[in-house]
């Protein structure tokens, strides 16, 4: 738990940030995947992957991480309504990268009723949909330490990172015409800190720091609900999307979907990958062929009209006009 | 007058020696060019995002935010450009019989042994291939479109069906560019062809080589009056 110089990324987010000006620790240097085709470091370094974990077990539900994520990001949500239950916003916003999401759950194998409270927002895959899936180079890219970062400037706002998403997180601005969602506090992490969120949490639901030590943190956890009773107690950490930078410990790991939807199996959707897989490279083909074939032929052929044709057309012209004309000799062939 | 079939009522010879024949009137060729004019717009600036290496095409419409606002409104306009292009040609692009047999003497089109081909009216079935082609791919790429256009829609259909809204849009234009290649091409191999969409004519030559009902029904329509 030390801040120590050589360190490349922070290891918690409670140690207290160092109080001289730092130079920015994490860049393009770092880029190693860009969305379509976009630069990425040549020789990136090797930065330590990094992880939040959310103990669901510890949440209280008190939003600090949602206000803290609201002031370290300047955003500005809307005042909202209280249309009878807590979550508030009612859904992820281009302002809100973060929701506290509550579900009441009776368990029917003990009728306990449950608050089950899941702190949603942008999971940080390994295999990122919205990476694969976004058209303009360089929009989204992807740190070495594992952060998944939407780069505003390269965003053309069309929105197919949304659909790319397994985990419905990322939201359009429709004042800024750019996708926003959860950067994991990529401009803190870069200086030594951790997530704001994490910071603010008050029982330490939310921690940060190598995705090594949120493992081991998240084995202990798991151990202790065992104990306690909670079987099925376990980590979240989706192989589906090659596994997460912001990870759960659930009570309930063997079904993620009580938790407000969260997905049993989350990957990227094969019509996704058909769609920026395969039908790319055929499409650009297929048009491509076409083209020059078509351009060759036309250069190389060509269906002349002759002289002979008009002189045809004129007297069938001059024919029916005249009203003269044979019966149809081939007309209805 | 002789009953129409094969020819719109616009269309007419409109000089003898040597002939030259009316076939789309000014306002045709206008809605044609700009039918035109939106689906090379659509096409550069869709192309610029379904493939990383043409999204440089982007810097013609100034950069990728004005491409992605610019192409649905130009769907848009196109949809309904071509929907009355739709109303003036779509009944004389309707399937005949002689068709079959054209498809069939596909080769002697190529090779040009047209004597060996069915006298055909104003289109042959590759022209009302291109027609249907253009009109089934628009109607598809205009409900995908709509669906992926989530600055105005965002709530209309589920990601699910987003998704395979986009795999059906890019596939759809991918097809709709091969029909448009297929057009352009069969425009230019196919002597004196171009005049009928910019002038509006074409040579009486060219009509008895390739549409030979057509002209012979126009030229029936107008067939002078016995003295009386």
């Amino acid at each position: 738990m030390t801040m120590a110089p050589d360190l490349d990324s922070p290891r918690t987010a409670v140690a207290n940030p160092p109080v001289q000006p730092m130079e920015s620790n994490l860049g393009q240097g770092d880029v190693v995947r860009s969305s379509a085709g976009g630069p990425v470091a040549e020789s990136p370094r090797d930065l330590t992957d990094v992880a939040k974990l959310i103990d669901v077990s510890k949440c209280i539900g008190c939003k600090a991480c949602q206000t803290a994520c609201v002031e370290w990001n300047d955003t500005q949500p809307e005042i909202g309504v209280n249309v009878g239950v807590y979550e508030n916003p009612h859904d992820l916003t281009p302002e809100m990268y973060t929701l506290m999401r509550f579900t009441e759950y009776d368990n029917p194998e003990t009728g306990d009723f449950e608050w089950l409270i899941r702190k949603d927002g942008c999971m940080h895959c390994v295999d990122p949909g919205c990476l694969k899936a976004c058209p303009a180079p360089g929009a989204i890219v992807q740190y070495s330490n594992g952060i998944v970062d939407f780069i505003s400037e390269n965003c053309i706002g069309c929105g197919y990172c949304i659909s790319g998403c397994p985990f419905d997180i990322p939201r359009l601005s429709p004042t800024q015409h750019v996708v926003k969602k959860c950067t994991l506090c990529s401009d803190r992490v870069a200086v030594g800190q951790g997530p704001a969120c994490a910071k603010a949490c008050p029982t330490q639901a939310i921690t940060f720091g190598s995705k090594e030590d949120m493992t081991a943190l998240a084995a202990e956890r798991i151990e202790d609900l065992k104990s306690r009773g909670y079987d099925n107690a376990g980590l979240y950490d989706p192989q589906g999307v090659g596994g997460t930078h912001v990870m759960y410990v659930l009570h309930h790991a063997d079904k993620p979907s009580i938790y407000n939807g969260l997905p049993d199996d989350p990957k990227i959707s094969d019509v996704v990958q058909g769609w920026k897989g395969p039908t790319k490279p055929a499409g650009i083909a297929a048009v491509g062929l076409a083209a020059v074939g078509a351009a060759a032929m036309a250069l190389f052929t060509r269906s002349r009209v002759t002289p002979e044709d008009e002189a045809e057309a004129a007297e069938l012209v001059q024919e029916e006009m005249r009203g003269s004309a044979r019966p149809d000799d081939r007309g209805t062939a | 007058m002789t009953q129409r079939e094969y020819s719109e009522s616009t269309d007419r010879i409109v000089q003898t020696e040597p002939v030259v024949v009316k076939r789309y009137i000014t306002f045709t060729r206008v809605n044609h060019w700009f039918t035109a004019l939106c689906f090379i717009v659509l096409m550069l600036s869709g192309f610029a995002l379904f493939h990383p290496a043409l999204f440089g095409l982007t810097a013609l419409f100034g950069g990728g935010q004005n491409a992605r606002w610019l192409h649905p409104f130009v769907g848009v306009a196109l949809s309904i450009s071509f929907l009355g292009m739709f109303l003036q040609l779509a009944h004389l692009n309707i399937l005949r019989r002689e068709d079959l047999v054209w498809t069939r003497h596909i080769t002697d089109v190529v090779s040009g042994n047209e004597e060996r081909l069915p006298e055909l009216g104003k289109y042959n079935f590759g022209q009302k291939l291109v027609f249907w082609g253009m009109f089934w791919l628009i109607l598809v790429l205009l409900i995908s479109g709509v669906a992926m256009w989530i600055q105005y829609f965002p709530e209309l259909v589920s990601i699910e069906t987003r998704r395979i809204a986009i795999l059906v849009h890019s596939v759809s234009a991918v097809l709709i560019v091969l029909v448009f290649i297929l057009h352009i091409f069969a425009a230019f191999w196919t002597q004196g062809t171009i005049s009928a969409m910019t002038r509006g004519t074409v040579s009486g030559g060219w009509s008895w080589r390739h549409h030979r009902k057509w002209l012979r029904e126009l030229a029936r329509r107008q067939r002078t009056k016995p003295a009386e």
